[in-house]
């Protein structure tokens, strides 16, 4: 790549695409192990 | 569903990657993508930035019709669509509204230009929906869905005042000519729509993973809600 | 019963009821002059300056003041249960929505009026232009506040913190009509360009967000 210091730009830029949709990823995913978690108890209140 | 979510996610990581390199790729490397004269290599943020925006308005135009869908029907599948929609188009603005202002600086000096219309009102849309979530969060559940119906409606009323008041003050107070212009080569416009499939890939992807996990959150919530009334009716 | 004679008894009721509530009127007009204090130590223009900058510190102060007035008219019906009343009742929701509007229009343009002065002597302003447009300006663009914060204001109602929900909902639907107003009230102030068309703006502004707040309201008082 060039050495041209702009280019530090054009990285932080797509870093920062990437950041924003990985965030919003995490979030899905501590979501969905809520859920889970939650169904899990539930199956075990329904068994007794 | 689940096959159909896994070849979903292949797909789109393939897509990702190929308009990545294209995006990226030197004019002399195979398949490389020309690179613009006057702006140089960092032009290419474009190829993130505009596809984002093409995505996050389509996302918006998808939540409107949801709300619309469920004035009219009240069915629970339309205000999870709306839902996951407005979320989803807030990602992918919020990209939008980061990656601008990084692209600015190098190429025209500032950061932020008032009178960018474009970016202006990306930035009204992307308040109003991050309003909208929080509407949907801090409202009482039975209500959620009308009222955010509502706003969603309303909020699309907003967008031509947005555009007309910028663009009516631009015409009055004539800004230092900023050209947004630039030849769009046609090697250009592939790789641009490239990135753009990718994109839709991806937010099509999220948006079926979120709604999943909503419809399951749901399911759950009214269990436990369930659960608790025949708790306190033993 | 009519549709303007609901509206017409629900704005005499509200103005009957602000009138008795003498304190808190009087709170809110000193409130007024608090924020035009506060705003002239923080920006302290020459006279060329302030003419530019003024329309804007004007418009801001007056969407702050209309915030804590929307949340304080709406308190009071809370308190009393009112909104269930209606609710409950066979009257449609669509002239309550703009016996609201306008009860609460009157309420902020009287502190409007309050701190018009304020402003003018401490900012030692001066109109260049048609200073009778003003009058258009106020009135279309208190409305465009008013008319979307009782919309938001009775949404708000129904969520978790509601102080707070108002200003989130309010704020991003305003940004066009301050931006007509504001540009509006520099145009007169200033004299170097005409206001016509923002004025023009905000009146296309007020009907659309009027007339859809009136077709939805009732969308909003039902949602059960």
């Amino acid at each position: 790549m060039n050495p041209d210091p702009h280019n530090y730009y054009l990285i932080a830029a797509y870093l920062a695409a990437w950041v924003i949709h990985g965030a919003y990823l995490g979030i899905l995913v501590r979501k969905y192990q809520k859920i889970r978690r939650e169904m899990k108890t539930l199956e075990k209140q329904g068994g007794q | 569903m689940k096959r159909g979510i896994t070849i979903l996610a292949v797909v789109t990581s393939i897509l990702l990657c190929v308009a990545l390199y294209l995006a990226l790729a030197q004019p002399d490397w195979p398949f490389g993508t020309p690179t613009e004269r006057t702006m140089g290599y960092v032009q290419r943020i474009f190829y993130y930035h505009v596809p984002s925006a093409w995505t996050a308005f389509l996302l918006f135009f998808v939540n409107l019709g949801a709300s619309i869908v469920y004035l009219v029907r009240r069915s629970e599948k339309a205000d999870i669509v709306a839902l996951v929609s407005a979320e989803v188009g807030v990602v992918f603005c919020t990209v939008v509204l980061v990656t601008g202002p990084i692209w600015a600086k190098p190429v025209w000096g500032i950061w932020w230009d008032a009178d960018d219309i474009r970016l202006q009102s990306t930035l009204v849309m992307w308040l109003v929906y991050v309003s909208y979530l929080i509407l949907r969060r801090l409202s009482t559940s039975s209500v959620t869905a009308v009222i955010a119906a509502v706003v969603s409606i309303l909020g699309a009323l907003l967008v031509p005042f947005v555009f007309f008041s910028i663009w009516f003050y631009r015409t009055q107070h004539p800004s230092p000519v900023i050209a947004h212009g630039g030849s769009l080569d046609p090697r250009m416009a592939v790789v641009l729509l490239v990135n753009w499939a990718a994109f839709l890939s991806l937010a099509g992807l999220v948006c079926w993973t979120r709604y999943r996990l909503e419809v399951a959150k749901r399911e759950v919530d009214e269990t436990q809600a369930l659960e608790s009334l025949m708790e306190t009716s033993r | 019963m009519s549709f303007f004679s609901i509206a017409r008894a629900t704005l005499e009721k509200d103005i009957r009821l602000e009138w008795r509530s003498k304190d808190a009127i009087n709170a809110m007009l000193y409130f007024a002059l608090l924020v035009v204090v506060i705003f002239s130590h923080s920006f302290d223009p020459t006279a060329e300056e302030s003419r530019r900058i003024a329309g804007g510190l004007v418009w801001v102060a007056f969407l702050f003041a209309a915030v804590v007035a929307l949340n304080q008219t709406w308190a009071r019906e809370l308190r009393n249960q009112v909104l269930d009343a209606y609710r409950v009742s066979p009257a449609p929701a669509t002239p309550l929505f703009l016996a609201k509007s306008l009860g609460n229009f009157l309420f902020v343009v009287a502190l409007e009026a309050l701190m018009t002065p304020l402003f003018i002597v401490f900012y030692n302003l001066r109109a260049v232009g048609p200073a009778w447009q003003l009058i258009p300006i106020a009135v279309f663009g208190t409305w465009a506040i008013v008319v979307n914060g009782t919309f938001f204001a009775a949404i708000s109602v129904r969520t978790r913190n509601r102080e707070i929900m108002l200003p989130l909902l309010l704020f991003p639907f305003s940004i066009p009509a301050m931006m007509g107003v504001v540009n509006a009230t520099s145009a007169v102030l200033t004299g170097e360009y005409s206001a016509r068309v923002w004025i023009a703006m905000l009146l296309a502004y007020d009907v659309v967000f009027t007339v859809a707040g009136l077709y939805l309201f009732e969308s909003i008082l039902d949602a059960e």
